[in-house]
């Protein structure tokens, strides 16, 4: 039998990921460019049971997808730049309270209203910075439309097996592009189910430890009754200042992810075994970048790309080897160098980063990046 | 490479963003190509500068925006001003010749029909100008056979408008190839 394929965008793909994923809630509030989401979500969850709740705002959405996936739900938010900084405080609890979900947050112009039909990739950093004080963050950035299907699907798994918000971020110019889509059979793509309790009810502790790093959540109205809280909270989930219990609990929740990047960070290397120039690129900036690198390489300039598609955590330890066997790093991105500082980082000043930073709702076109190629000396 | 690019411009609520997902879903979907359809437009609901752009290939298709443009639609003489500049030399242009009166100069194949009055007169509805331009486009283009095309067209439209877009594709096409003869 032929696999049904369609003619969708980003958006749509997206959201279609969600539901092979076992989503059954999204709670949004509709913002360009990420309404398709919501729109695919509204006509698809009522046939399979699943629950569709249009709130008030950004910030109700979240607390939705927070509540809903406490009952058991694996639960989805759709939004974009100005709703991704309403809903900054209660990833934040998300992130403390260990409530997994998916927030698929549409890259525009900004900051503020900005440019809601522009794209952009400014949103990378508050994905990792914009809810206060630490705490994991896992952010992948796809780059074509069967790409946002797939990792729509990787967040959900990621978001279950390490009990944790995790964002996708496409920036607009995936979003709203369309491509054809394969679509997968059931069972084709691994989908990861939350790790339950195996405890009777009136022993079960929300974050009994001694279960490892992420201790099994169980769902509200299974007979666990547990308290949540947005404080600092001891095993049972209950609030505490004893220093001892908050630093070690505040340390497994960034451990969680920090200690498991093998297993969290991907990326895609193109050409670049005997590269001399490496493009650095993301979402759909790292398409005009694959076309910058086959143009230099016809013009006999040894360059490849490494496509970063987990951008939180960052790919550290890949960037730091990279640095170390090429002349020169040429970093394109739709914001004024927000990876471009994550690249020095790890390249610790081995070779020169070269970036060209466009905010002006433009894409970056292959010629930019070919040009600043030759730069590289 | 066999990299084709189109650019469907004019006014926000004209269609062309249909009109240019209707031309990327019969490559990519009925003609067994690769396809790429992205768009560009203002937050404005109507009016405003619109694009849809097409990129159509055999192989897979990296950047999704125009970067030489070998057809143009232009449906205002802002947007015929504005985009005819990177159109290839032997490319096509498509205007509309009761809206874009300044015609562009350049190297490239220009052909003009009344487009909208097309669509009111010899169609019957005004709303399905941008099927009549998909028409022109599929016939001076060639990158998709007129069947498949019309494959794309009749999947996309509601159940009711299938004769109405059936027609207006078929003029559309009829009145390219006889306006470029």
């Amino acid at each position: 039998m032929s696999k049904k394929v369609a003619f969708i965008q980003g958006n749509e793909a997206g959201a279609y990921g969600a539901l092979y994923a076992g989503c059954t809630f999204f709670g949004g509030y509709p913002i360009t460019p990420s309404t398709e989401v919501a729109e695919v979500m509204s006509v698809e969850l009522p046939k399979i049971g699943g629950k569709f709740i249009q709130m008030e705002d950004e910030i109700g959405a979240m607390a939705a997808v927070l509540g809903a996936s406490l009952a058991g739900a694996k639960a989805l938010t759709a939004t974009s730049g100005p709703g991704l900084s309403l809903k900054q405080e209660l990833i934040g609890y998300g992130c403390i309270a260990e409530i997994p979900c998916v927030i698929f947050n549409v890259m525009r112009g900004g900051p503020s209203t900005g440019m809601p039909t522009g794209p952009s990739q400014s949103d990378v950093m508050c994905a990792k910075w914009g809810t206060h004080g630490d705490h994991p963050a896992i952010c992948l950035v796809p780059a074509s439309v069967q790409e946002t299907f797939e990792e729509v699907i990787r967040a959900f798994n990621l978001s279950e097996k390490y009990r944790t918000p995790v964002m996708i971020m496409p920036d607009e110019i995936i979003a709203h592009m369309r491509e054809r889509v394969v679509f997968p059979e059931p069972g084709e793509i691994e989908v990861v189910p939350r790790k339950s309790p195996t405890v009777p009810a009136e022993q079960y502790k929300p974050y009994d430890i001694s279960f490892g790093d992420v201790p099994p959540l169980a769902s509200f109205g299974s007979g666990y009754k547990f308290h949540v809280t947005g404080l600092n909270k001891m095993q049972d989930g209950f609030p505490t200042t004893k220093a001892d219990i908050v630093q070690a609990e505040e340390e497994r929740q960034v451990r969680k992810v920090n200690a498991n990047v093998d297993d969290i960070v991907t990326f895609e290397e193109y050409l670049l075994d005997d590269a001399e120039v490496a493009v650095v690129a993301y979402g759909s900036t790292s398409r005009s970048a694959r076309y910058a690198v086959n143009i230099a390489r016809e013009q006999g300039i040894k360059a490849g790309m490494f496509r970063i598609k987990t951008f939180w955590p960052f790919p550290d330890k890949q960037i730091k080897a990279l640095a170390g066997k090429v002349k020169g790093i040429v970093i394109p991105e739709m914001n004024l160098g927000m990876c471009s500082l994550e690249l020095e980082r790890c390249a610790q000043g081995q070779v020169p980063v070269l970036g060209i930073f466009r905010v002006d709702g433009e894409p970056i076109n292959p010629d930019q990046i070919l040009e600043k190629i030759k730069e590289v000396k | 490479m066999s990299r084709y690019e189109l650019r469907f411009s004019g006014a926000g609520g004209q269609g062309l963003i249909t009109a240019g997902i209707i031309m990327a879903k019969a490559a990519s979907i009925y003609e067994g190509k690769q396809a790429v359809q992205s768009q560009s437009y203002g937050p404005e609901a109507r009016g405003g500068a619109s694009k849809s752009e097409v990129i159509i290939s055999d192989g897979p298709i990296d950047y999704p925006k125009v970067t030489q443009c070998d057809a143009l639609l232009a449906m205002t003489q802002e947007a015929a001003n504005k985009y005819s500049h990177d159109l290839k030399e032997g490319g096509v242009l498509l205007i509309d010749s009761d809206l874009v009166i300044d015609i562009p100069p350049g190297n490239f194949k220009t052909i003009a029909f009344p487009i909208i009055n097309t669509a009111k007169n010899d169609v019957g509805r005004e709303i399905v100008a941008n099927i009549v331009a998909l028409g022109a486009m599929v016939a001076l283009t060639g990158q998709v056979s007129r069947e498949n095309a019309e494959k794309a067209v009749l999947s996309s439209v509601p159940e009711a408008f299938i004769e109405l877009n059936r027609k207006a594709f078929s003029v559309g096409f009829e009145k390219a190839l006889a306006a470029s003869a």
